[in-house]
């Protein structure tokens, strides 16, 4: 046991996906060419008014309901007060004492199996600043304002996280809903997702928390680990040495794997914030909170737990397929396009549309084949080249015995490749199983005739060699034979 | 043209007996007759005469609305499209803006002439006209004394007989005060029921644009063109406007007027007071009821007022830092010399000032004290004015405490210039709608009868203000000539 505890909090900063900005009607698109997309009230130009921008109100209700939160019928809009040359009113409107979303809290899988209840303290709707181009010109900073403006949800976190796995856990559960939500694009190279780090340490088994630090905007999730875990042991560190922590912004240095205080301006800390005037308090009522939750889709922790209980799937291929909205929506599709067969398995009465079985096969599809088709072809499951319902067609003539499942594969490839749904390939290939016991018969007796001393020694007691007269009956049939039926036949033949 | 009101020069006009090109070059050669009063900073001739020629079509074609072909001038704290406008600012000397302001687009709909743009304190701070970066405006009456403020320019070229209307804005009475020191009627309408899309921010929660006429009917006539929903404002109220024009025939037979002990308090020139109660005499003989009343915290009004003000003016005028747009200093060596030169050498004095009381009120350790009691106070405040008007229709007392005073008198000592501000702040800070009605003189200067109304009762004020109006001939006094 280490005799000190970490103790981390995140401050996440989730871009919603609205088309235009928060307080005005210029589009959120990113990648235009600079100051573009910055209408006048993005500029701040004298005279200029926000306008709340409803639909990204809807999407922090939706948030907000996803963690079980407190949504505040009245949120208040503050100024956050500070100069800088990306922040064009010198201020940014954003929510401080009264925001829109509080007290949730968000179930976070640990690898370990544990789960852990994360308490999300708030999270509250602001604008975003623009980008300040240092490298663009020489000896001048360009300023982009396109990004100004666009609507932001933060999430922060009670500092109840106690490792940087925990904390990337957490991140990447967060990550996961938002998109899932349909709420924010989740990219973390453009920067709409982006996490700042408070990171303390405490001798383990004490209450008062250490003084913090703070590190900012880390953009990818292992940046973010690497990062906390650096400045855990920094922290350490320095205390074991007498030293004391210093309350300050730092920056994680991927090059060099450490962080660095960022300079430190001493007003910094005051942001003078108060109520916006001119922005009345922002309502949400009770019908635009039901309209939300009515729109509001299974969540991913609900759906993993159905599909373990339910579905019986193993909680690995559960936590991977709800790992991401899309993958999952693809594996729903899947299930819905099969025909509900109830000798398949369909408990009687039950909910159960699709059997056991049935599902673990569409997981090992899903997880195995077509992701590793998507990976090789770089593709979102979104864009998958087989859709769900060619796929379920495909799979129910595996259970038709139609085909194996190890032809299904290739007709799987083959459909990939653009030759046609599952029967165009099946046929045009000539690849329908050979379910005809007499033709499996003449197989298997030309396979005996050939290998007269495996059969003598099959009969002498080494039973391995029937898998010797299988595959050798597959090769003869081009791997056509009825698996179950060759078996069977084989066993048979070999007996008499 | 100089002593024809608006519903006059509407009457020639339809009659033929004058163009609106005619009567725009007319106010254009008086601006330019005036032009030791300082009361405008741009002329826009072009835009005029264009404006006036479609205003003429209009009228041609019959079927204009009430102001076409009216001349006026713009208080240059709205943004007007292609034409500089800088708030009284060296900040925004050379801005242009790209858009026009909610009022702007109102009265360009109505067909009305804009000349120009009116002088005025620098981005609304004063009630002086001192603290303008284009020069103090002249007091038509006395070019020796000030116009009052903040829309100085706007008061003056309406006394002057320029225009027959201004536009105006008013945070803590910006428009009723210089109406009372240039003896002009000006209304101050209730908070949210004028677009504030494209006036400058002075401090937003106070804010409001209104108008500056001869007489309480031109002032309806302005007001029915500029009040109504926006949704490009957040704090615009989505109510329909009433008819204000039809309401001025509702007379004063059974009004009650609350007149208030503290705006008569010590401080009060006693030939204002006795000219203002003169005037609610003379209301009283037309069937209203005088009613003694208190508003017992009407003192927190200046501290809460001067708290909440600069603090929002301190966050409003931020964007102003060189880097955009605006005033920008030759030559900086650093991000923090860009902010602090621009800023220095771009603001004046009384805006540099309230920056600083703004950003200490809302500094952390000082928020509590200063910022939150203000506000507090401003729902007392607020909450005494509803008392009120539970017993009274309206209520009433002088604008200001005194006549106009001259200039530099007050510009070295601001806490006295700030106290004379006493009786208009508290309707700003309780988003009440005021009107400010000549009274007749003291000294042979103009002073202002206020009455105060309850939320959007705006129509109420006109009218009171239309049959004071009609049975006296205060509001027809002009500098010059006297009664």
């Amino acid at each position: 046991m280490s005799a000190w505890q970490p103790v981390i909090g995140l401050e996440i900063h989730a871009q919603l996906s609205t088309h235009s900005k928060l307080f005005s009607g210029a589009s959120t698109a990113y990648g235009a060419e600079p100051n573009t997309q910055a209408s006048a009230v993005d500029v701040a130009l004298p005279g200029t008014l926000p306008v709340p921008n409803r639909a990204a109100l809807g999407k922090a209700i939706a948030f907000g309901l996803a963690i079980d939160a407190r949504i505040a019928p009245h949120s208040i809009f503050a100024r956050k007060n500070y100069f800088y040359p990306d922040l064009p009113k010198g201020y940014q409107i954003s929510q401080y004492e009264l925001p829109i979303v509080s007290a949730g809290t968000l179930p976070v899988r640990l690898d370990d199996g544990r789960t852990l209840e994360v308490e999300i303290q708030r999270a509250h709707l602001e604008e975003d600043a623009g980008k300040s181009l240092h490298d663009a010109f020489h000896a001048a900073t360009g300023i982009d304002l396109n990004r100004a403006g666009t609507p932001l949800l933060e999430i922060v976190s009670a500092p109840v996280l106690h490792s940087a796995a925990e904390a990337v856990a957490y991140l990447r559960t967060v990550h996961t809903l938002v998109r899932w939500l349909g709420i924010c694009d989740g990219n973390m190279q453009e920067g709409s997702f982006r996490c700042d780090a408070n990171v303390s340490v405490r001798r383990a088994g004490t209450d008062k928390l250490g003084t913090r630090t703070e590190i900012k905007n880390v953009n990818s999730f292992r940046f973010v680990e690497k990062a906390i875990e650096y400045e855990i042991e920094r922290q350490i560190r320095a205390l074991e040495n007498g030293e004391a922590i210093v309350q300050e912004t730092r920056l994680y240095d991927a090059a060099h794997h450490r962080t660095r205080p960022m300079r430190s301006k001493e007003d910094a800390d005051d942001y003078r914030y108060f109520p916006d005037p001119d922005l009345p308090p922002l309502s949400v009522s009770a019908d635009d909170i039901a309209a939300v939750r009515a729109q509001l889709p299974e969540l991913p922790e609900a759906r993993r737990a159905r599909y373990v209980a339910a579905l019986g799937l193993p909680d690995a291929d559960a936590t991977q397929l709800c790992g991401d909205r899309a993958t999952t929506d693809y594996f729903e599709a899947l299930l819905a396009a099969l025909p509900s067969e109830p000798k398949l398995g369909a408990r009687s009465g039950g909910e159960v549309q699709v059997g056991r079985d049935q599902a673990k096969q569409c997981a090992n599809w899903v997880l195995g084949e077509l992701a590793a088709a998507l990976n090789g072809a770089a593709l979102p499951i979104e864009q998958s080249r087989v859709s769900a319902s060619a796929l379920a067609a495909l799979l129910t003539r595996v259970r038709e015995g139609v085909i194996s499942g190890k032809i299904a594969k290739d007709v799987f490839a083959a459909m990939w490749a653009g030759e046609g749904d599952a029967d165009t390939v099946i046929a045009a290939r000539g690849l329908k199983q050979i379910s005809d016991s007499g033709a499996l018969a003449t197989a298997i007796d030309a396979v005996l005739a050939e290998f007269p001393k495996q059969v003598a020694d099959y009969r002498g007691g080494n039973d391995k060699l029937l898998q010797f007269f299988v595959g050798q009956t597959m090769k003869r049939t081009r791997g056509q034979a009825n698996p179950q039926q060759l078996n069977a036949l084989l066993v048979e033949k070999l007996k008499s | 043209m100089r002593t024809s009101s608006v519903a006059q020069l509407a009457q020639d006009l339809r009659a033929r007996q004058v163009a609106a090109t005619e009567l725009a070059q007319a106010a254009l050669n008086a601006a330019q007759d005036n032009a030791e009063l300082n009361a405008f900073i741009s002329l826009d001739a072009a835009g005029a005469l264009e404006r006036a020629r479609t205003a003429d079509a209009a009228l041609a074609a019959g079927a204009a609305p009430a102001l076409a072909g009216i001349p006026f001038v713009h208080k240059d704290i709205f943004c007007t499209n292609g034409l500089r406008t800088t708030c009284g600012s060296r900040m925004l000397q050379e801005f242009v803006p790209p858009y026009d302001a909610a009022v702007v687009e109102r009265l360009h709909g109505a067909h009305a002439v804009p000349i120009g743009k009116a002088n005025m304190d620098e981005f609304a701070m004063g009630s002086s006209n001192e603290n303008s970066a284009f020069g103090p405006v002249r007091n038509p009456w006395d070019a020796a004394r000030v116009p009052g403020g903040s829309s100085g320019g706007s008061a003056a070229a309406v006394a002057a007989g320029i225009v027959p209307f201004a536009t105006g804005t008013d945070t803590g009475g910006s428009i009723r005060q210089p109406a009372a020191f240039c003896g002009v009627t000006g209304l101050k309408p209730t908070y949210g029921r004028v677009s504030r899309w494209g006036m400058i921010a002075y401090a937003s929660s106070l804010d409001c644009a209104g108008v500056l006429a001869r007489n309480a009917q031109d002032c309806a006539h302005v007001f029915a063109a500029i009040a109504g929903h926006d949704a490009r404002d957040a704090t615009s109220v989505p109510r329909a406007a009433d008819d204000y024009v039809g309401a001025l025939s509702t007379t004063l037979k059974g009004i009650r007027i609350g007149v208030a002990r503290e705006y008569f308090a010590a401080g009060v020139e006693d030939g204002v007071g006795a000219a203002v109660r003169a005037a609610l005499r003379e209301m009283e003989k037309l069937g209203a009821t005088l009613v003694e009343i208190s508003l017992p915290h009407a003192s927190l009004a200046i501290p809460a007022y001067y708290v909440i003000a600069p603090a929002e003016a301190s966050s409003n005028l931020a964007r102003y830092d060189g880097v955009r747009y605006g005033h920008r200093c030759a030559d900086p060596k650093s991000l923090e010399d860009l902010y602090t030169r621009s800023r220095s050498e771009g603001f004046g004095a009384e805006v540099q000032r309230r920056i600083l009381v703004g950003t200490y009120a809302l500094s952390a350790g000082y928020y509590d004290a200063y910022y939150l009691r203000a506000q507090r106070a401003r729902r007392v405040i607020a909450d005494d004015f509803a008392q009120a008007f539970k017993h009274v229709d309206l209520i009433a007392g002088p604008t200001a405490p005194t006549v106009a005073f001259r200039l530099g008198e007050k510009s070295a000592d601001p806490l006295a210039m700030y106290a004379a501000d006493v009786n208009t702040v508290a309707v700003n800070l309780a988003g009440l709608p005021a009107i400010s009605l000549p009274a007749g003189l003291s000294q042979g200067l103009p002073v202002g009868l206020q009455l105060i109304a309850p939320a959007f009762a705006e129509a109420r004020l006109l009218a009171a203000g239309h049959q004071l109006q009609q049975s006296t001939d205060f509001h027809t006094y002009t500098p010059g000539a006297a009664a």
